[in-house]
């Protein structure tokens, strides 16, 4: 991007002699990247962008930091991902390794309104949220802090190595690997107690996968937000190119309106506006953008939908005196109608989006039933296989069982076990003397395994009319008795 | 190489001349950031070649600087596994069984290594799940022929039965039929009195002449009331379980033939700890007294 001069186009106005990065004549086989300059702008959109930054990073840096009091020997951290006890721990609520198809359902609701979002707005995600997309502009704000806007950083580059070229690069590399150090170190406090391991880094006593990650993130954060930039999006990431099929001609998508614009050129002050297009050619659409494209092609792969360019024009527009949004978020519903001079309304509401709603509504649903019955205990019956059953030396028939019992409550319970089915069933419990009708206590959050022996008497066996009987297992928990049946089969000899 | 090179006319690009069903091939340049991946990869392979073993060489093969070795590393974690296992073993080696019974940390660690021993030692004639089968006890039921406390298990397994060893466990049935110590006749009236032992119905007046025959030739052994006695391995003819089965020509034969089951002793083929795990593993099964 080589800006060898700039005249006006309109009186104030420079036009800045640039072309888009993916402009078609540009483009070759081992192209080595075009450095890229955004210039600052300043607008609603900007602000927004600002907004949505400053929330995403202060919820992203903030939220290890906050405390949960779950009660005595428990994280206090409202949001850890405890690897060690196997479960994800979200304020009062509690993922075990087992319900991982919570953290399914939360991603497959994550897609479904991305795809809502994206239908109704296009790339909205990718403009204003994505991590990238934030860090990037981080790093760019950083770079103009240190290096000035686009036209000292772009003089900058070209000089030769001076001091102050030295010190200014120096200085925004230190920031960068700064931030992305941070950036890194607050991932890592999401696994582990943040206070204890923020020590553990200074006192230089983290577990080395600590360390491990820590460098691993701050590395793809440096490379990724700092150097390799819109390039993750044009070239890595997949989601530009699955979202061309999310749009429609209904969708509101940053557009250029070309039969406003169009045809374009300088303006001289005092030339009347008819017969030629509001578009002074200045290109400060394409100075603003971050991926270096011009938005007045039309809809690009490139483009993350950002809305810098709706700033800039806005500002350019207010200068010369003509309305603004001659580029904006429109609909290609609208752009073709431009032509035909007709506008139609705005449909929000079509069956793409009320089906994606829709779905939201169910799976979101579907999960809030599913986190409202979530048990709080777990039991699994596995019978023995080898022996199938062991006849006793008064004829009497035994089977052995293993019950796991699952306790998730931070409380000791008390169990009694039963059979349910079986004529004058005698239930034997190893470790625990005369187990008959006495109470199991499984430990607080911890799991019991029992090895189970069941008999049925010789008296009784006649009862059993074939080698396999069916019957439940039921577990009680005698605080409030809630059971929970199992069942399974006892076998006897062929009678 | 192609004689002349051809421009595709679409994009500009040379072919390969190489052509598949009117399918030309562009000849288009590798994408950068696969030639350095490729790049890198040589490198690699090369620092590995020099770090790790290699390349075979006329007497053995290049060591690598680092020495790595994968019998060694094998070796390593052998050691450290005997390491962590150390503290248990000691501990096992120092206590009664009772003792590791009461004590829930080393039985778990004595049940895993227990079952293990049994699956190598034990399981090809016992059985896989100790089930057992003809003339090869079942260790899950509650019927013992030489007693199913922890210390009569340890006994049987370390110094076997009928065996070799010194201090054996050694019993003899007699041979009632081959030796002509009894008619064919009272055979079978003994074997009838012996089943009605367990409630099975006979024939009244033969069994009425096998209680005289078992009281002058059985008793002495399998006891006056025929619950046996274990410290001679003579089993309990009342209970429901026949080791060599329960038909009257089972139960004949046996009186005929004697019977006399050998087990191994596994004394100095197997260390003392890990005979006690394998006791309270066989206790474990569900018949230990």
């Amino acid at each position: 991007m080589a800006e060898a001069h700039t005249r006006e186009v309109a009186p104030g106005i420079e036009r800045h002699d640039v072309a888009a990065v993916n402009a078609e004549q540009t483009r070759q086989l081992y192209a080595s990247r075009q450095a890229i300059y955004p210039k600052r702008v300043k607008g609603d959109f900007r602000n927004l962008k600002w907004l949505v930054m400053a929330l995403t990073l202060g919820v992203y840096y903030i939220l290890p930091w906050i405390r949960w009091d779950r009660g005595a020997n428990l994280p206090d951290q409202a949001f850890l991902i405890d690897f060690t006890n196997q479960r994800i721990l979200f304020f009062g609520l509690e993922i075990w390794a087992q319900e991982f198809y919570y953290v399914t359902g939360l991603l497959v609701l994550a897609s479904l309104l991305l795809f809502l979002v994206t239908a109704l707005a296009g790339r909205v995600w990718c403009g204003y949220a994505c991590p990238q997309t934030v860090w990037t502009d981080l790093m760019v704000a950083v770079e103009r802090f240190w290096q000035g806007d686009r036209n000292a950083r772009m003089r900058l580059d070209k000089s030769p190595w001076t001091f102050e070229k030295i010190w200014k690069k120096t200085l925004t590399h230190i920031s960068w690997v700064v931030i992305s150090i941070a950036t890194g170190g607050v991932l890592v406090f999401y696994f582990r107690d943040a206070p204890t391991l923020l020590g553990e880094f200074l006192n230089f006593e983290a577990p080395t996968i600590a360390y491990l990650f820590l460098g691993i993130f701050t590395g793809t954060t440096y490379l990724l937000g700092g150097l390799a930039r819109e390039q993750v999006c044009t070239y890595m990431c997949p989601w530009p190119r699955i979202q061309g099929a999310l749009f429609d001609r209904d969708s509101l998508l940053v557009t250029y309106r070309q039969n406003r614009g169009e045809p374009r050129g300088p303006h001289k002050k005092g030339e009347s506006w008819d017969d030629r297009g509001d578009c002074i050619d200045c290109k400060q659409c394409v100075v603003v953008c971050p991926m270096g494209i011009d938005i007045r092609e039309g809809a690009q792969l490139e483009c993350i939908q950002c809305a810098l360019c709706i700033d800039a024009c806005n500002g350019i527009m207010d200068k010369i005196g003509r309305p603004q949004n001659l580029i904006t978020y429109d609909t290609y519903s609208n752009i073709e109608g431009d032509v035909d001079e007709v506008r139609s309304d705005l449909r929000l509401i079509r069956p793409r989006t009320i089906l994606y709603s829709v779905l939201f509504l169910l799976v979101s649903l579907l999960m809030a039933y599913g986190l409202m019955s979530k048990s709080v205990l777990d039991v699994n019956v596995l019978r023995d296989r080898n022996p199938l059953y062991v006849l006793l030396s008064d004829g009497s028939v035994r089977n052995g069982y293993t019950i796991k019992i699952l306790n998730k409550l931070y409380q000791t319970r008390m169990f009694r076990i039963e059979a349910e089915g079986l004529p004058d069933p005698v239930i034997s419990v190893v470790g625990i003397e005369d187990a008959d009708g006495k109470l199991i206590a499984v430990p607080s959050d911890d799991l019991r395994i029992l090895r189970i022996y069941l008999k049925v008497p010789y008296s009784e066996l006649d009862k059993l009319k074939s080698e396999t009987t069916d019957f439940n297992f039921v577990v009680t928990d005698i605080r409030d008795n809630t059971r929970v049946r199992r069942g399974t089969n006892f076998r006897r000899q062929k009678p | 190489m192609a004689e002349k090179t051809e421009i595709d006319d679409v994009t500009g690009v040379e072919t390969t001349g190489h052509e598949w069903d009117g399918i030309k091939e562009l000849n288009n340049p590798l994408p950068r950031w696969w030639l350095w991946t490729f790049y890198v990869c040589v490198i690699w392979s090369v620092l590995y070649w020099i770090v790790y073993p290699a390349w075979p060489t006329m007497t053995g093969y290049t060591k690598g600087i680092w020495g790595y070795s994968q019998r060694q590393a094998v070796k390593a974690d052998l050691a450290a596994g005997k390491a962590a296992q150390a503290k248990f073993l000691t501990a096992i080696e120092a206590s009664e069984l009772d003792d590791i019974r009461g004590n829930p940390e080393l039985m778990r660690f004595a049940l895993a290594g227990g079952r293990t021993a049994f699956a190598d030692n034990c399981a090809p004639c016992h059985g896989r799940g100790a089930e057992g089968t003809r003339g090869y006890p079942n260790l899950n039921d509650d019927d013992w022929l030489w007693g199913g406390s922890l210390s009569a298990i340890y006994e049987t397994i370390r110094y076997g039965i009928r065996t070799t060893h010194d201090d054996t466990r050694l019993s003899d049935m007699p041979k009632f039929g081959a030796d002509e110590i009894l008619e064919p006749g009272q055979i079978k009236d003994a074997a009838n009195f012996v089943l009605s032992l367990s409630g099975r119905p006979g024939d009244a007046a033969s069994i009425a002449r096998g209680k005289a025959v078992y009281a002058d030739h059985c008793s002495t052994c399998h006891g006056e009331d025929g619950s046996g006695i274990a410290a001679l391995g003579a089993p309990n003819l009342k209970d429901a379980l026949w080791l060599f089965g329960s038909r009257q020509e089972d139960v004949e034969t046996s009186i005929r033939t004697g019977r006399g089951g050998v087990m191994p002793h596994w004394d100095g083929r197997l260390d003392d700890t890990l005979i006690k795990q394998l006791t309270l593993f066989v206790h474990s099964l569900g018949g230990g007294q």
